[in-house]
């Protein structure tokens, strides 16, 4: 949960009045807050904890970060997390919802 | 080494902890904050690669493993409701309470899930009127901004049915009270870079000079935190005590200014008891009055559960870095990742979890000084 990983935006639009957008972690899409960082723009890397992004970093660390996550074995842990939310809707595709009724 | 040949800039990271090596005249114990690193460090055998001189000892900050055994008998109580939807990181999912945890009271039918956001957790509440949605919103600095937003985006939904149970805790207090606690042992920090990411690292500047320790924002990936220990170890020789930011790349001295506005507005600073440690004067964050139709702990009046620790776990003495994971005779025996008897062992971001994933079985060895200098 602690480990936050870096993506870059590939969209960004209003959704009930929160700014949102798309975003790509490794080939893992996911729907991320960007209240917080107001002048993200569209191509921009951004540190993302919990679907919130908290800071835009260059392309160059981003991929360094990635690397080394992967190196140390927690990226997948992390990945895994994204594709595992059991909240219904919100997941990105090809992902199934939760299986609660 | 072997751990060392798993990453990439191996050659790297070995011509900085050879510096670390010529630098290193003193004995140094220097504490780690982050559960994060924690993790890293075991991972890649940073802790090996350094002089006998320099000790890393692990610190309180792994959210999980100090998130109160009480707290979380109380989040498997409002999760056990049949009109509860409950929604957790998935670290909470396993995490021990006194005599179950929530992927238990999901198998026998309560209605919680694992969310990555917790914005998750206000669309489940919209998408079910009918039913309350309770979210449990743990974590350090760094996680709060979005449970925040989330409390926030809910009023502003008008939604009634959603609510937090909040246990969220703070770096800066739990490191002074470690600084002042009887024997204490450490002699610098790294801080954590994604705390410092959101608060800025102002801060830590009364802390390093009232208590003469110097403090180095570091990041998670070896080589940050070779570079880390590096620089207060550098402090360390020349008698320094100075708040130094090893992350520039991510964190600036003021930090992320919206995200500090929202949780002054949603939060209000409480005394907070953390796991093994015991209670540690405005340590944490609960939600501000303005919110309390929003307060999990309120609503469904679960401050009467009280809990108590197996006596067997020494894991306040591991957070606070008097005893290392493998000293503790349960270690391994009693207490494994898959049956832990405490905070440390319970999620993989704790001490002991990291030294057992790890193989640290027996305490530390010798590093190889001489083959690391050359
Ligand atoms: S090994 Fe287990 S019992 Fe011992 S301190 Fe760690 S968590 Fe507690």
């Amino acid at each position: 949960m602690c480990l936050a990983i870096p993506g870059q935006v590939l969209s960004i639009e209003d959704r009930d009045g929160m700014r949102m957008g798309m975003v790509d972690f490794s080939g893992i899409r996911k729907e991320v807050c960007l209240a917080y960082l107001p002048e993200v723009q569209v191509g921009d890397y951004t540190i993302v904890h919990v679907g919130f992004a908290l800071t835009r970093i260059d392309e160059a660390s981003a991929q360094e970060s990635l690397r080394a996550f992967a190196q140390m074995g927690v990226l997948e842990e992390e990945l895994e997390q994204l594709r595992e939310s059991d909240a219904e809707g919100t997941a990105g595709p090809g992902q199934g919802g939760g299986a609660q009724p | 080494m072997k751990y060392l040949e798993e990453f990439r800039d191996g050659q790297a990271a070995r011509r900085m902890a050879a510096e670390i090596h010529a630098v290193t005249r003193g004995e140094w114990a220097i504490m780690e904050v982050c559960g994060g690193q924690t993790h890293s460090i075991l991972r890649n055998g940073i802790d090996q690669m350094l002089p006998a001189g320099v000790e890393l000892i692990h610190g309180p900050g792994c959210p999980v493993c100090v998130t109160p055994l009480e707290v979380i008998d109380r989040a498997l109580a409002i999760a056990s409701l049949p009109d509860v939807i409950f929604c957790s990181f998935g670290d909470m999912m396993r995490v021990p309470g006194s005599t179950s945890d929530l992927f238990q009271v999901k198998s026998r039918g309560g209605d919680v899930r694992m969310v990555y956001s917790p914005l998750d957790a206000v669309t489940l509440a919209r998408k079910h009127p009918a039913r309350r949605v309770v979210f449990f919103a743990i974590g350090f600095e760094t996680t709060a901004p979005a449970n925040a937003m989330a409390v926030l985006q809910a009023q502003r939904l008008g939604l009634r049915n959603f609510f937090m149970l909040v246990s969220h805790v703070l770096a800066p207090p739990a490191m002074e009270a470690i600084l002042q606690s009887p024997g204490n042992r450490v002699r610098a920090f790294l801080a954590a870079g994604h705390v410092c990411s959101v608060m800025g690292y102002h801060e830590y500047l009364p802390l390093a000079s009232r208590y003469g320790v110097p403090m180095v924002v570091t990041g998670f990936e070896p080589l940050d935190i070779l570079e880390g220990i590096r620089r207060a170890v550098l402090q360390l020789e020349a008698g320094r005590a100075e708040v130094e930011n090893a992350y520039p790349r991510v964190v600036t001295e003021a930090g992320n200014l919206p995200a500090q506005e929202v949780l002054r507005r949603v939060f209000t600073v409480c005394d907070r008891t953390w796991r093994g440690i015991g209670t540690i004067a405005r340590s944490g964050w609960r939600l501000a009055d303005a919110f309390a139709d929003f307060d999990a702990e309120q609503v469904f009046e679960v401050r009467d559960i009280h809990a108590t620790e197996s006596p067997l776990c020494q894991s306040g003495l591991v957070l606070q870095g008097k005893l290392k994971p493998n000293q503790c005779a349960a270690f391994g025996h009693e207490c494994t990742p898959r049956k832990p008897l405490g905070a440390t062992m319970v999620s993989s971001e704790g001490a002991c979890a990291a030294y057992y994933n790890s193989g640290r079985f027996q305490p530390r060895a010798q590093p190889a000084v001489g083959q690391l200098a050359r």
